[in-house]
């Protein structure tokens, strides 16, 4: 109930985003920006710097951790179902918190990944294709080090791209009205089908359904009551927090049980001296480095997200190096390469979640979710109007990304014990917890049901190939990209060429457009190469690497 | 090895072909659905209010309907067709956490999520997982009595509570 208060009101006041700035607040975000940022950081760190705050950064990332290692609880339904505990805190604590808890669970994947050949979570895939093998050579030591140090890595660069970008976008955004907004999220969604990996219809099935059940309640506009059928328990709508919980959580233990997991894991244990000398290889890795963080922050700020980016990462990664026949075989760049991808695009995810208010990965849309519920409107006039908060969070950013290295570092041998406790264990406590999440959100039965329904329905999309992130994040932004459209077309009378009435909003609907039509191109492409006489293989890669582009 | 594994998981339960037909046949219905509420809401432009409440809802299910119909000719088509979505074993593994899943959220509503988690944990430890009764009880307890104390004492957020916990005075 609290939540659905506060969500709806935050909703009225975004009605005419851009609109309202007060003059004072315009002439404060065009000061001198490296300056102001760097006092700002300064002011934040003083907040983040806090016992309690500090204190709160630690258990985020142990619980972060944990969750990023078990199967059935990942980033973001994770954060979801901790969500209702941060009600009572204070909302820069509470982000804190829960921000950390995704970057344990970032650094939580790669210890699955290496020692048991699991992916604890979809972005460390890719991380198995090299980790697990040098584990098994017996460089599991090297291998975590090196993953951890390039997640480190990686999501600093993404922090430091925040911290001097965020401010400047968000400002950019104090002068968006509703067609830029509907143009932004109309970019948003195209480029899941853009970027996509499997078949673009799918995608767009899955996102229409997220949009589908995102518009069932009452109608934010006019006051309609849409698709509700007489029954009361719709009136609210599907929440999104129980969909994630639901698609991830659940769903994830479905298939867990259906692979019937057995863990048979290298035993690890990190010694100071291999740090240091792994540190060392590292540096000769430098240009993987920068290359993969250029696409982590690429994929995480435009919403392609984690785990296409670590594949994506990976796949040039091999392409370009030197020992690229080597991959697979336990080469030490096919760990750098996916993890410093994903973790950069994990956290960069956060910039467009901050500055406008649209979350370009699922765990960033559970954030978005808590500001709501504390009281914040996500979007630019967070940074005028909060940035105590804002700052607080981008340095806790920073320091949450050391401690983090820190614990995975340290603490590797305990991590992987609780991966040893068997699965019939596991199942029913996360079952548990996630109906206890479930319930949380609105007090309400009805939702514990629709997230058994929604397990089924992750488990179900996830072996056709149907992508989940789009569905989830059609039904956060579905009411908000509709309403936006509504607004920008009752402003034109009707005429969509208000889409292209200036250089920016014609811009980026211009880039939606190409994005959502890629496929076409890559299949028509493709087609006339092998047409020609080539190998199918040939173009399909060929492609991959125009869509890398 | 395909064959091995095909053997010790059973027989094939559902092709991938039916799985993708019946998905797509669900989403084309959920389509439907839509469209005949958007109908009713009215999917034009109406002057000072701008475009009527089922405008977006009946464009989205018109791109719901046109990709699942795509997918459903290509799923006929049998792009990917032959393959076993799901074999008898994993999917009675499935079931197992499945059907006890739905009977514990069941029980919620009559005697609490304290007392449903205590005995769902120990039962599924138990029955399926097969583990020792001793270690399935303490569990069991251990769990819902770290919620209760952080839920009902630490974080004050109240979870459904059924008659024993109303006995013992909650």
């Amino acid at each position: 109930m609290v939540y659905q208060t506060c969500r709806d009101e935050s909703q009225s006041t975004l009605k005419v985003p851009g609109t309202i700035i007060p003059t004072a607040a315009r002439r404060e975000t065009t000061g001198r920006y490296t300056v102001d940022e760097i006092t700002s950081l300064i002011g934040g760190f003083k907040v983040a710097l806090s016992w309690y705050n500090l204190a709160l950064m630690m258990v985020g990332i142990l619980l972060g951790v944990i969750i990023g290692v078990l199967p059935g609880l990942g980033g973001a339904n994770g954060v979801a179902i901790l969500l209702p505990l941060t009600f009572t805190m204070p909302p820069t604590s509470a982000i804190i918190m829960l921000s950390c808890i995704y970057w344990g669970a970032l650094f939580g994947g790669a210890i699955t990944s290496i020692l048991f050949n699991i992916p604890g979570e979809p972005w460390s895939v890719a991380t198995t294709f090299d980790g697990h093998p040098m584990a098994q050579k017996g460089r599991a030591d090297e291998a975590l080090t090196a993953a951890f140090t390039s997640s480190f890595v990686g999501a600093l660069i993404a922090v430091m791209l925040i911290t001097f970008l965020a401010p400047l976008v968000a400002k950019f955004a104090l002068q968006f009205g509703p067609a830029e907004f509907f143009s932004v999220y109309f970019l948003t969604f195209a480029s899941f089908v853009g970027m996509g990996k499997g078949s673009p219809f799918k995608v767009l099935a899955s996102m229409c359904l997220g949009f589908a059940l995102g518009s069932v309640g009452l109608d934010k506009v006019t006051g309609t009551l849409r698709m509700t059928f007489g029954h009361d328990e719709l009136l609210v709508g599907f929440d999104f927090l129980i969909a994630v919980i639901g698609l991830f959580g659940i769903g994830e233990i479905l298939s867990s049980m259906e692979s019937g997991l057995k863990f048979s894991g290298s035993h690890a244990k990190i010694r100071l001296d291999a740090v240091l000398q792994t540190w060392k290889k590292l540096l000769s890795y430098w240009i993987t480095s920068i290359r993969s963080c250029v696409i982590g922050c690429w994929m995480g700020i435009t919403p392609g997200g984690a785990t296409p980016a670590s594949f994506m990462s990976y796949g040039l990664a091999k392409r370009f190096s030197k020992s690229g026949d080597n991959f697979g075989k336990g080469e030490i760049e096919g760990v750098v390469a996916p993890e410093t991808a994903a973790h950069a695009a994990g956290t960069s995810a956060l910039l467009p979640m901050l500055t406008l208010g649209i979350p370009g990965s699922p765990t960033a849309a559970v954030l978005l979710g808590g500001l709501m519920i504390w009281g914040l409107q996500p979007g630019p006039m967070l940074f005028v109007e909060q940035k105590d908060f804002v700052w607080g969070l981008i340095a806790s950013m920073y320091l949450g990304n050391i401690a983090g290295l820190l614990v995975v570092l340290t603490c590797v041998p305990l991590f992987a014990a609780i991966l040893r406790v068997p699965f019939s264990i596991i199942a029913p406590v996360i079952l548990v917890i996630c109906a206890v999440g479930a319930y949380t959100v609105h007090n309400s039965m009805f939702d514990v049901w629709m997230m058994l329904v929604f397990g089924v329905i992750g488990y179900i999309f996830q072996k056709l190939g149907y992508p989940l992130p789009p569905l989830v994040l059609a039904i956060v932004l579905g009411d908000k990209a509709e309403e936006a459209f509504r607004q920008a077309m009752l402003g034109s009378q009707g005429n969509v060429s208000i889409f292209w009435s200036n250089w920016l909003v014609g811009s980026i609907m211009t880039l939606g457009v190409v994005l959502l039509f890629w496929p076409l191109v890559t299949w028509l492409g493709q087609k006339r190469k092998s047409r020609s006489g080539n190998l199918a293989a040939a173009s399909a890669g060929a492609a991959a690497v125009d869509r890398d582009k | 090895m395909h064959k091995d594994e095909s053997a010790d998981e059973g027989r094939s339960l559902l092709s991938n072909r039916t799985a993708e037909v019946v998905v797509a046949l669900l989403l084309l219905g959920v389509c439907t659905i839509v469209i005949f509420d958007s109908t009713r809401l009215g999917f034009h432009w109406r002057e000072g209010e701008g475009p009527a409440p089922g405008y977006f809802p009946f464009y989205i299910a018109v791109v719901l309907g046109i990709s699942s119909l795509i997918n459903l000719l290509s799923a006929l088509r049998g792009v990917g067709g032959g393959e076993t979505f799901v074999a008898m074993r994993p999917f009675g593994r499935v079931l197992a956490v499945l059907i006890p899943s739905i009977v514990f959220v069941g029980l919620i509503q009559y005697i609490g999520i304290y007392l449903a988690a205590a005995t769902f944990i120990l039962l599924f430890m138990v029955v399926i997982g097969r583990e020792n009764p001793l270690k399935a009880l303490a569990i069991g307890v251990a769990v819902p009595l770290a919620l209760f104390f952080m839920f009902e004492k630490w974080f004050l957020v109240p979870l459904p509570k059924g008659p024993v916990e109303a006995w013992l005075g909650f």
